[in-house]
């Protein structure tokens, strides 16, 4: 018997839920954190991002995991919702798509893991 | 005779619905999330180069071309946010309690205090958190 061909569609739309679901609970304070109240220094003090402390987090198991995950599923999230949204813009969604958006929202994973793991534990 | 098969003009065609606009401009957070994941991806990568790497990130951040980008993609997280879970009674499974299917408002409002809560745990964390 031919093995059933699976669809591999559930595990992007998975990734997809899963990163939009994460992104809607803390993207905004996030944003928030990094890219206005410490570069401000208000109303966050700006040694809040200092190297010592932000070096600690990464290297914790529990801020290494917070950033793997909050970088690999926003990218996987927002990858998958380009790649169904260039249809309505005009541009076809065929494999040369499929690649350049995943394979992006792949290289942003590795490149992020590979990053973390060389900071150390 | 041959003649050529109509093709109904597609261009700009969310624009003439206001249910159109809504949806493109959902969709377009998803350029927001990226890059903002690209941010912190260089972030984590000026990180491992050591303090020096990591410093001129946060200067990077202090531009005002940063600050702006950042104000924007603050606002796109937002109507992310504010969007999903909008539509989240649609998008997940129905749910009954006691015979009656759970109202969309009561989905729609229990994200938006579960996004506000996680993001006042998050603010304290940061605030509070030391190495």
């Amino acid at each position: 018997m031919a093995a059933v061909k699976r669809s591999n569609a559930p595990i992007f739309w998975l990734l997809f839920g899963a990163g939009g679901m994460l992104s809607a609970l803390l993207g905004t304070a996030l944003v928030f954190i990094t890219g206005l109240a410490v570069p401000l220094g208000w109303p966050l003090p700006a040694d809040l991002l200092g190297y010592p402390r932000v070096l600690a987090f990464a290297q914790h198991w529990v801020g290494k995991g917070f950033l793997f995950i909050v970088i690999a599923l926003f990218a996987w999230h927002a990858m998958h919702r380009i790649l169904h949204s260039l249809h309505d813009i005009g541009v076809h969604n065929g494999a040369l798509a499929k690649l350049v958006c995943y394979g992006g929202a792949a290289l942003i994973t590795v490149v992020a893991a590979a990053g973390l793991l060389s900071i150390g534990f | 005779m041959s003649r050529k098969a109509y093709l109904r003009p597609m261009e700009g065609w969310w624009r003439r619905d206001p249910f159109f606009v809504r949806y493109m401009v959902r969709e377009a957070t998803a350029v927001a999330v990226l890059v903002y994941t690209i941010v912190l991806t260089v972030g984590v990568v000026r990180l491992s180069q050591g303090e020096a790497a990591w410093n001129g990130w946060l200067q990077a951040m202090r531009s005002p071309g940063s600050l702006v980008l950042h104000a924007v993609l603050l606002v796109s997280m937002f109507v992310h946010a504010k969007s999903w879970f909008e539509i989240m009674p649609k998008t997940m499974p129905m749910i009954v309690i006691g015979g009656k299917r759970l109202a969309a408002s009561t989905i729609t409002r229990s994200g938006w205090a579960a996004a506000v809560v996680a993001s006042i745990v998050l603010l304290s964390l940061a605030g509070w958190w030391r190495p």
